[in-house]
């Protein structure tokens, strides 16, 4: 099987507080890696660090085979992995449609004409086709979110980097973005994604990491984590979660 | 004190000098506008000696009074020049919107700085994220949003150096200062003359306030529930 992410001995500080201690991983094509943990436990970090946002203090991190470094052609490189935030970070002086277009576009990637039609392509598959001269303050959470996704689907990215992307929407409004990300996982795309929402977790994702205080404590299935978690900080986590609704 | 006598007599003087007001107004923001984005940019690059350079623009600006900038570019450097033998002139023109400009400049670098600062970090992360350089994103994400924050402190600029014009009266600009103050010496009409100017003033100050409201209504036409 072919590697997608490999990630070796990944050490990242703030001044003293040491926020990842040592994370390695590999993730192949088409798998989607659920990542959970506690607050402060790195887990944000540690995918920031997969496409530089961060700068890890050691370790590598390598994408098809490419080493990610900050000066060697990172731009380049970051082109291929699509990065959805927790505050969707939109930019609001434009449009939906130019919201997607502006990176095929501006990097040279795709002619004007091919990425407008990508536009409408990928607004179809979000749901929000009628959206595409809106503005993103006209939208909701969910709408914006959605639109997000969109926006890092338009580089044709290989790996899809999801930072608690539900985290900042109301209950009703995390389904809908839910559902896209199911989609997409069901599509085969590489996925990370950085979660609370423990049910998705178990039902979309292939692996589950439990993160805390900076390490990788268990991974497994996530029937293994779910059912059963072999360390006592997993069972006593997860003791809080309530899948029966 | 008669300003029905003042308005038909000393209106075509007051009238050219206000026209001269404008055109170094304009003429010096556009200079300054220029420059100020220039120094912004300098002073968030990486590279340090642009960042202190623009520093020290900055500095000396903010730091000292514009009139003594006005006989610095018009008296004190041309002087300077010729200590070394090279005959140099300049305009009392030139040296008014140099002066002017390079004031504004400076003021105006500081407010897209603000316009900068006020972007949320998330929106380089997301261009960043896409694979747009440091540089690219700041010029395709940031920026816009930087200068329509910065209108209304733009637009307010733009009034202080209108206003800031009648200082380089001091080196006889032919401006409406310097021309109300002849036709007083002439007249005495001193009301009413000042009168009339402060009004020209009024006037435009009133039309620029109203053009920033339209444009500022127009930028932030999404926010307008805000009301």
């Amino acid at each position: 099987m072919l590697i997608k992410v490999s990630v070796k001995n990944l050490y990242k500080s703030f001044g003293d507080l040491k926020i990842l201690k040592g994370i390695s991983l590999d993730v192949t094509e088409g798998e989607v890696v659920g990542i959970i943990g506690p607050s402060g436990s790195g887990k944000s970090t540690f995918l920031r660090c997969l496409n530089l946002l961060e700068q890890p203090d050691s370790g590598e991190v390598f994408i098809d085979k490419n080493e990610l470094k900050k000066d060697k052609n990172i731009d380049k490189l970051r082109r291929n992995i699509g990065m959805v935030f927790q505050q969707f970070n939109l930019f609001p002086h434009i449009t939906v449609k130019k919201n997607i277009m502006l990176a095929p576009v501006d990097l040279k990637i795709m002619s004007k004409e091919e990425a407008e039609s990508k536009a409408y392509e990928l607004l179809k598959r979000v749901g929000l086709a009628d959206k595409a001269d809106s503005y993103p303050k006209q939208l909701s959470g969910g709408q914006q979110q959605r639109v997000a996704i969109a926006r890092a689907l338009a580089m044709n990215p290989g790996v899809m980097l999801f930072d608690e992307p539900t985290s900042a929407l109301d209950p009703e409004m995390v389904v809908e973005v839910l559902e896209v990300i199911k989609e997409l996982a069901l599509s085969s795309m590489t996925i990370i994604i950085v979660t609370h929402e423990m049910r998705f977790a178990r039902d979309v994702a292939n692996r589950i990491l439990f993160m805390d205080g900076g390490r990788i404590i268990e991974e497994g299935s996530p029937d293994s984590i779910f059912q059963n978690p072999k360390e006592e900080r997993t069972k006593k986590f997860l003791s809080f979660v309530n899948f029966d609704d | 004190m008669n300003i029905i006598k003042v308005l038909n007599e000393a209106f075509p003087f007051l009238l050219k000098g206000f026209g001269i007001t404008m055109q170094t107004t304009f003429i010096a923001l556009i200079i300054a506008i220029f420059l100020g984005l220039l120094s912004c940019l300098a002073h968030l690059s990486c590279i340090k000696i642009f960042s202190f350079l623009s520093d020290v623009y900055v500095w000396i600006i903010r730091g000292t009074p514009l009139i003594v900038q006005v006989f610095y570019i018009y008296f004190a450097i041309p002087q300077l020049i010729q200590h070394f033998g090279i005959n140099f002139r300049i305009s009392v023109f030139t040296a008014s919107i140099i002066t002017l400009g390079l004031n504004a400049g400076a003021y105006i670098s500081e407010i897209f700085r603000g316009g900068v600062l006020a972007v949320d970090v998330g929106q380089t992360e997301a261009a960043r994220s896409l694979g747009f350089s440091k540089w690219r994103s700041l010029i395709r994400v940031v920026l816009p949003q930087a200068i329509r924050i910065s209108i209304p402190s733009l637009v307010n600029q733009f009034i202080i150096s209108l206003k800031d014009t009648s200082i380089v009266s001091v080196i006889s600009l032919g401006e409406i200062i310097y021309e109300a103050k002849i036709y007083i010496g002439r007249t005495m009409e001193s009301f009413s003359t000042w009168t009339v100017v402060a009004i020209f003033y009024l006037i435009i100050v009133t039309i620029l306030t109203q053009i920033s409201m339209v444009a500022e209504r127009n930028y932030n036409r999404v926010n307008k529930s805000q009301c």
